[in-house]
C-alpha cells in the first residue's frame, strides 16, 4: 500500500508548497510513490489517516499549537518544509519588537481581537524528524529527502558552510566587494544561490553546527570579523537566525 | 527583500511594488533596461499564475473531477500541458531574477547579476512554440459552460497610455475615472481598510473588482490583437460583468503576456544587456510603488528615515481588496440558486470563490456552507 501523506500549512507565505508544485514531473513521479490525502493547496477533498505529515510555516497562535500536536499524535514522520517551519523564519522579525506596536501598526485599535504569540518553529512544540531548510525550499533537496524517508534511508543534510558551495562555482567573494556575506556560517545544501546571484547570503538554511568554529574563520579574520560579529550584523536585519 | 516572503506565489510582484516604492521614495530613476527586465519578470509570473490557477484549481471544476491530482489520472495530458507551459514561465523567471518564489538578484536600481541575452533568446523560442498549447487551452476553455451571472461592479486597475498596464501606471476605476498612485490613499485605502485579516464587518462602502477581468474591462484596447482575438473565440465580450469569466480573462491575458514577453525579448535583444551603474544615494522620504499582480493591484508604501531606515510601511494585496466583492456576489447569486440540491449550491459557491483566485495562501477551499 502507498504511504499516505498529508500537507500542512501554518503561518508562512506559502512559497515552499508552490515549490514543491512547481516540481513538475518530478511532482508526478513522486506522487507515483505515495497517496496524497491532505493538500489545501491541491486537493479539496481531505482525510486524516495520514502516516507522513509535511508541514510547512511557523508557529504564531495559540490556535496553531493545538492545531500541531494533533497532527503530531497522527503522524509516525513528521516532516518540516521551509526556514518558517525549521527556523522560525521572517516571521521571527517580529519578536523583536514590542508586540503591542506591531498589531497596533497593522490591525488598529481592534488589535485585542488576534491572539498572536512570538512565532517559533515547529519543533519548538513537538519532535519533528526531518527538516528540509531554505526560504525557499530548495526542490532538488526536498526531492531527496522525501525519497530518503519513502525509501527507509536516512537523508544526508550537508553541515559544511555555504562558502564551500560558492568557491567550488568560482564566484568572486562578496566580501572582496565590499560587502557582507552570512555565507562562512550558514548551513550549505542550496548550491550558494544567492551569491551565484551576485546577492548575499542572509542565511535562510539556518547556521552550521558550531558557527563559532567554522572553517571559514579564516576568510572573516581576512576581513577583520569575527562569526559573532556577522551573525550579529544580520541578526537585527532579517530574522531566520534563532535569538 | 524580505518583502517577497508575504506571498510567494505573486514574488516578483511584491518584490517589485517594493522595489518601486523604495525608488519613489529615495528618488531612483531606473534604468529603460532595469524597466524592461522587470517587466518581463512579471510577464513570467503572471503566466505561471494564471496557468497554476486556470489548470490546478479551475480545470478540476471544469472537467467535473474533484482536483488535479484525480485529473492527472483521467487527463494526463492536460496535466502534462500545464506542468509544461508553467515551468517555461517558472524558468523565465528564474533566468531574470535567480528564483521564482522570491527572486535574489532584483535590487533598488538594478540586478546583481544580469542574465545573458543568449540565456533569454532561448525563452523567446520556447514563448513562440508555447502557441501550440496556449490554443489547446483555448480549446479547453470553449469547451466550458460557465455559469451565467451578471454583476456589474466597480473595476479597478492600473492604468497606462503606452501598455496594458502591470508594472506602472495610475488608477482607473471604471466608475470615477483616474487617481494618481501617490494618491492611492484616497480611492483604496479607506475601502479596504475594514475587510484587513479575518475581519468581515461591512462598511457600507461599496466593494470593487481588482485583477484580470478587471483589467480586461478597463484596459481592453491596449491588449495585444492575438488576446483580442482568443477573448472574442472564447465569447468574452467587453465589457464582461460575469466573475465566473475570470478563469477566461486569465487565458487572454495569458496569450497577451506570452506576447508581450516575446516582444521585450526582442527589443533587449536589440539593445544588448549590459552593466549599469547601479549606485545612489540614500535619502529620507516616502514613496508609493503598486504593480499588477497576477490578482490585481499591489500597493507598497513606504517611508525612509535619513539613515535609509524603514519607519512606516503600508502593503494593499489583491485579495484584501476583492473580498468584500466576493461577499457582494454571493449576496447576489444566492437567491438565484436557492432550489438547487444543496451540493450544487456549494459547488457553485465555491467555484465563484475560486474564480476570484483568492492567493491560494488564504482561501481556496475555504467555504463551509451552514444551511439552516
Ligand atoms: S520559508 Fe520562505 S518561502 Fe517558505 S513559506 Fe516561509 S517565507 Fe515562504
Ligand atoms: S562569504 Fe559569501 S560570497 Fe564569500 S565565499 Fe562565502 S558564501 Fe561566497
Ligand atoms: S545562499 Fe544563503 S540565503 Fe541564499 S539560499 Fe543559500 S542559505 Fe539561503
Amino acid at each position: 500500500m502507498k504511504p499516505k501523506v498529508a500537507f500542512f500549512d501554518f503561518t508562512g507565505c506559502e512559497g515552499c508548497q508552490l515549490q514543491v508544485i512547481s516540481l513538475g514531473d518530478e511532482l508526478l513521479q513522486v506522487l507515483g510513490l505515495i497517496e496524497v490525502v491532505n493538500f489545501r493547496e491541491a486537493i479539496s477533498d481531505k482525510r486524516d489517516d495520514y502516516e507522513l505529515a509535511i508541514i510547512d510555516g511557523a508557529i504564531s497562535t495559540e490556535e496553531d499549537i493545538k492545531r500541531i500536536k494533533a497532527i503530531r499524535k497522527q503522524a509516525k514522520v513528521l516532516i518540516t518544509i521551509g526556514a518558517c517551519s525549521s527556523l522560525g523564519g521572517v516571521n521571527c522579525i517580529r519578536n523583536f519588537h514590542p508586540k503591542e506596536f506591531l498589531l497596533k501598526a497593522v490591525y488598529g485599535e481592534q488589535a485585542q481581537h488576534f491572539d498572536t504569540i512570538p512565532a517559533r518553529p515547529i519543533w519548538a512544540e513537538v519532535p519533528v524528524e526531518y527538516q528540509v531548510r531554505g526560504c525557499p525550499i530548495n526542490q532538488g533537496e526536498f526531492l531527496k529527502v522525501i525519497t530518503a524517508v519513502l525509501t527507509g534511508r536516512q537523508p544526508v543534510i550537508p553541515n559544511y558552510p555555504v562558502c564551500m558551495e560558492c568557491r567550488s562555482k568560482e564566484n568572486v567573494c562578496l566580501f572582496d566587494k565590499g560587502m557582507t556575506c552570512l555565507g562562512p556560517v550558514t548551513r550549505a545544501g542550496c548550491g550558494a544561490i544567492c551569491p551565484s546571484y551576485g546577492n548575499f547570503c542572509w542565511g535562510c538554511r539556518g547556521l552550521v553546527d558550531d558557527p563559532n568554529e567554522t572553517s571559514e574563520k579564516e576568510l572573516l579574520k581576512k576581513h577583520g570579523l569575527t562569526p559573532e560579529q556577522v551573525i550579529k550584523a544580520f541578526r537585527f536585519g532579517c530574522g531566520f537566525l534563532e535569538g | 527583500m524580505i518583502s517577497s516572503r508575504i506571498c510567494g506565489i505573486c514574488a516578483v510582484a511584491h518584490s517589485s511594488a517594493s522595489l518601486r516604492a523604495t525608488e519613489a521614495a529615495l528618488g531612483i530613476t531606473p534604468s529603460e533596461q532595469t524597466v524592461l527586465l522587470r517587466k518581463l519578470n512579471l510577464d513570467g509570473e503572471m503566466l505561471q499564475s494564471h496557468i497554476l490557477h486556470i489548470y490546478f484549481l479551475a480545470a478540476p471544476d471544469f472537467l467535473g473531477v474533484g482536483s488535479v491530482i484525480p485529473l492527472a489520472e483521467t487527463h494526463p495530458e492536460v496535466v502534462k500541458r500545464a506542468i509544461r507551459m508553467r515551468k517555461l514561465a517558472n524558468d523565465l523567471c528564474c533566468t531574470i531574477g535567480g528564483r521564482h518564489v522570491h527572486p535574489i538578484s532584483a535590487v533598488p536600481n538594478g540586478f546583481t547579476k544580469l542574465p545573458a541575452i543568449e540565456d533569454l533568446l532561448v525563452y523567446k523560442d520556447k514563448l513562440e512554440q508555447s502557441f501550440e498549447d496556449l490554443n489547446a487551452s483555448v480549446e479547453l476553455l470553449k469547451g466550458v459552460k460557465l455559469t451565467v451571472f451578471e454583476h456589474p461592479t466597480e473595476y479597478i486597475c492600473l492604468t497606462h497610455h503606452d501598455e496594458y498596464a502591470v508594472y506602472s501606471g495610475d488608477i482607473l476605476s471604471s466608475v470615477d475615472g483616474i487617481t494618481p498612485l501617490p494618491e492611492y490613499k484616497r480611492k483604496i485605502n479607506e475601502q479596504v481598510i475594514s475587510y484587513s485579516t479575518a475581519k468581515h464587518a461591512h462598511t457600507g462602502q461599496g466593494s470593487f473588482m481588482v485583477g484580470a477581468l478587471a483589467r480586461f474591462n478597463n484596459n481592453y484596447d491596449k491588449l495585444k490583437p492575438q488576446a483580442k482575438q482568443v477573448a472574442e473565440s472564447l465569447g468574452l465580450s467587453h465589457p464582461c460583468h460575469n466573475p465566473f469569466a475570470i478563469t477566461v480573462a486569465q487565458l487572454v491575458e495569458t496569450v497577451h503576456f506570452t506576447v508581450a514577453a516575446i516582444e521585450r525579448i526582442g527589443k533587449l535583444a536589440e539593445q544588448g544587456i549590459r552593466e549599469e551603474d547601479r549606485s545612489y544615494k540614500i535619502k529620507a522620504g516616502q514613496g508609493v510603488g503598486a504593480v499588477e499582480a497576477p490578482r490585481g493591484t499591489l500597493y507598497h508604501d513606504y517611508s525612509y528615515n535619513k539613515a535609509g531606515e524603514i519607519t512606516a510601511a503600508n502593503c494593499i494585496i489583491p485579495t484584501a481588496q476583492n473580498l468584500a466583492n466576493i461577499e457582494f456576489d454571493m449576496r447576489a447569486i444566492l437567491p438565484e440558486i436557492w432550489d438547487k440540491p444543496r451540493e450544487e449550491i456549494t459547488l457553485t459557491l465555491e467555484m465563484l470563490v475560486r474564480a476570484y483566485d483568492p492567493c491560494i495562501s488564504c482561501s481556496t477551499h475555504m467555504l463551509e456552507v451552514e444551511f439552516e
